[in-house]
């Protein structure tokens, strides 16, 4: 017991340092209209040490955009944008909410903020008929980052048209200033049609109820932050980023290529977990993450899941300008052959190759090697033992039909390939054995070498000059290998 | 009996398309909506709907004979005044947004029901309405057909920032009636109760299709998303609303007298 006691301390000290007691004041000084931002964006600390009446109007639009290069859907958004707008105001906050709904848009909506202490968090007081608007008033009880979403029926279609956002709620002291914050937000899509195929696509509801989305994305569209439109750092700076997860099926493996994040708030909760490689965001959920910036290069933002990376999308890009430090890391020191365990098996052929340039190449030489390379090339189809498959692959072992070739039309075999009907010891064959066009003269040679002097055939030898010689004198197909 | 000869004989006399009545034989289908007292399927007694919805020129004809639904006259409990007609030039004149053919919209429940008084009808029940919308071109209840529901969602799922079609334009359905899709969102008379504040049961059910996930408790059909989308449409309505792409047909019954 004694031994746990310091981690002990260091936990509730921790805690207490992230949670500061919730200010409940009355709301104080003027009121204030929230200003809201567009993804990747968060608007600014709101500097305040006492509560406020602070105003926030968000407007739904219904309208198409493109979901990937040359490919249009029609989202329902938030403030006009995938995810909607960032919302940010300080814990104790009473907020006046006003949704309003475009009179051009053809669906009722609402919103659920999960900051909202009250039934469907809000949801109730904010149904909206197109050309209408609503308004409730919530007092910000919690502290942490919230998505919201429409939930309105069918509310999967709702929020699979990207109706979802983050709100933030900032601890009564605020968050620690850092050099950057940004606003990602992940998201599953269900299209008619396949991952990036062009003209406009609709909404695939049995994609949705089968969770099978076509497109998996950070901020509502395939590209959306990469190119012109990553997100941007300098070296030696502090990044903190709202990633939130709309769904509404898929729960994110959050991970950033090539940073470890410092310190993650874990479902935007208050507890601190540090060291992260990837956090778990679940879908109608979101993460704080921070991480300071050593090395210059991109960092490549993905859900780990990781097909959805490179197959649908769930890639973003954070571009790190600034001055190398090759004390941390290096970049590419060494690029030089590696052979693995083949460079022990493969020590035959090297041993031939080495007694062939010195000129006493020996028929035991040439059938290790051959060996060496028959198992890596050959022993697929005419087998390990050179027996073959009956009726399929010829046998190699004992074969009258090696025994009656000469050696040029024996060389010819590998050279060139075989098809056509064979008879080998009683037995007929019709099949396409292709041209090993891989092998040059020499592992040729060492390989027919190999089959004469195995498997009770009549031994003999094969140089890589005949080898050579009937190479010469076949015509060729343009293009092919040696 | 008679009142269908009397349809009969009626008909060719009206002027405008939109007030073509056609005949809905009785029958009974599964509701897509799931009410404590309905077990079975829903029966839905013979009535007659209008073929196409309610074009501006026959309200504008209406507002005429009824000055008192004149969006200049109309009283605030009725309608809000800032969207009632608000497309129009002016009172008693459609201009260049709102052409002749095109459905009304713009107008509240209770213009709505007005218009379908002073024609000795009323607005379709919901059960009515959905019993027609059940069927496309060649079967009564296609609802089952995947490619059918994904093509009505297509409607759904893009925002009307182009002008209404005229009425008449789509293909009639398996028992005559047109633009039930695609068109416009239509009132119902009862659309009231599937919704909003009160202190009966079933419209606290209903109200449960506010919240995350509510859909879900109330439809059958939950593969439906068309159904359930304008069970929330209308849930999110007062009589007195109205919106750029909610129009209305009048039903009349076959058995109470309702019809001309």
């Amino acid at each position: 017991m004694k031994r746990f006691l310091p981690s002990m301390l260091i936990a509730a000290s921790m805690f207490t340092q992230c949670v500061a007691a919730a200010d409940l004041r009355s709301p104080q000084g003027d009121v204030i209209n929230a200003i809201l931002t567009s993804p990747p964006n968060v608007p600014p600390a709101t500097g305040r040490h006492k509560p406020a009446k602070v105003i926030v109007k968000l407007e739904v639009i219904e309208k198409e955009m493109p979901i990937a290069d040359g490919t249009t859907y029609t989202f329902w958004t938030f403030g006009g944008t995938v995810p909607g707008s960032f919302i940010r105001v300080r814990q104790g906050d009473t907020v006046e909410f006003h949704l309003m709904n475009n009179p051009n848009n053809k669906m009722p909506h609402n919103i659920d903020l999960h900051g909202v202490t009250g039934p469907g968090g809000g949801a109730a007081s904010s149904f909206t008929a197109p050309g209408h608007q609503s308004q409730f008033t919530f007092k910000a009880l919690n502290q942490g980052i919230y998505v919201y979403h429409c939930a309105t029926a069918p509310v999967g279609m709702h929020i699979g048209n990207g109706m979802y956002g983050l709100l933030l709620v900032e601890p009564p002291e605020g968050l620690k200033p850092v050099d950057h914050e940004y606003y990602v937000m992940q998201g599953d899509f269900y299209t008619v049609g396949k991952y990036r195929e062009k003209g406009h696509q609709q909404f695939d509801m049995q994609k949705a109820i089968d969770e099978k989305p076509t497109y998996v994305v950070f901020n509502g569209s395939d590209g959306a932050l990469t190119g012109d439109h990553a997100l941007a750092a300098k070296t030696n700076q502090t990044v903190r980023l709202f990633v939130g997860n709309g769904g509404p099926n898929l729960v994110s493996s959050f991970h950033v290529i090539g940073e470890i994040f410092d310190t993650v708030r874990q479902e935007g909760g208050t507890v601190e977990q540090h060291n992260v490689q990837t956090t778990l965001i679940p879908s109608g959920g979101a993460a704080m993450v921070e991480f300071h910036t050593q090395v210059p290069g991109s960092y490549v933002l993905v859900d780990h899941s990781i097909f959805r990376a490179f197959n649908k999308g769930a890639l973003a890009i954070l571009k790190v300008a600034g001055p190398e430090d090759k004390s941390i890391y290096s970049g590419k020191e060494v690029d030089s052959t590696y052979l693995g365990d083949s460079a022990v098996s493969m020590q035959p052929v090297a041993t031939a190759a080495k007694a062939a340039e010195a000129g006493n190449l020996t028929i035991p030489d040439q059938v290790a090697a051959g060996k060496t390379l028959f198992n890596g090339t050959c022993s697929a189809c005419h087998q390990g033992s050179g027996e073959g498959l009956a009726g399929v692959f010829p046998p190699l072992a004992k074969s009258d039909y090696l025994a009656k070739l000469s050696p040029g039309d024996l060389i010819a075999i590998p050279l060139n390939g075989h098809t056509g009907k064979l008879t080998v010891n009683g037995k007929d064959y019709d099949s396409v054995m292709p041209p090993m066009s891989q092998l040059n003269d020499d592992e040729i040679a060492n390989i027919l070498t190999f089959v004469l002097n195995s498997w009770g055939n009549a031994g003999g030898k094969i140089t890589k000059e005949q080898v050579a010689k009937v190479r010469a004198s076949t015509p060729r197909p343009a293009g092919a290998a040696h | 009996m008679r009142d269908v000869m009397l349809a009969i004989v009626f008909l060719p006399s009206i002027a405008h398309a939109g007030n073509d009545y056609v005949q809905v034989p009785a029958g009974t289908y599964r509701s897509a909506l799931k009410y404590e007292e309905v077990k079975d399927d829903t029966r839905v007694a013979a009535f007659e709907l209008m073929k196409t919805p309610v074009t501006n020129a026959e309200f504008l004809e209406f507002v005429r004979a009824h000055p008192e639904w004149q969006r200049d006259r109309i009283a605030t409990v009725y309608a809000e005044k800032t969207n009632y007609l608000s497309h129009w030039s002016a009172p008693l004149e459609l201009g260049m947004a709102a052409k002749p053919q095109q459905p009304v919209t713009q107008v509240s429940w209770f213009a709505a029901s007005a218009y379908c008084e002073a024609q000795h009808a009323r607005l379709p029940l919901w059960n009515e309405w959905e019993y027609v919308a059940a069927a496309d071109a060649t079967r009564r209840d296609a609802r089952d057909d995947p490619a059918w529901r994904e093509s009505i969602l297509g409607w759904y799922a893009k925002p009307s920032t182009t002008p209404v079609a005229d009425v008449g334009q789509s293909p009639a359905n398996a028992y005559g009636v047109q633009d039930l899709h695609g068109l416009i969102w239509e009132w119902t008379e009862d659309f009231a109760s599937m919704l909003v504040t009160g202190d009966d049961r079933s419209q606290s059910d209903a109200n449960r299709l506010k919240f995350c996930g509510a859909g879900s408790l109330v439809t059958q059909d939950r593969e439906n998303f068309a159904v359930l989308m304008r069970v929330a449409m209308l849930s999110s309505l007062e009589a007195a609303n109205s919106t750029s792409n909610l129009g209305f047909r009048c039903a009349r019954s076959l058995t109470d007298g309702g019809s001309p």
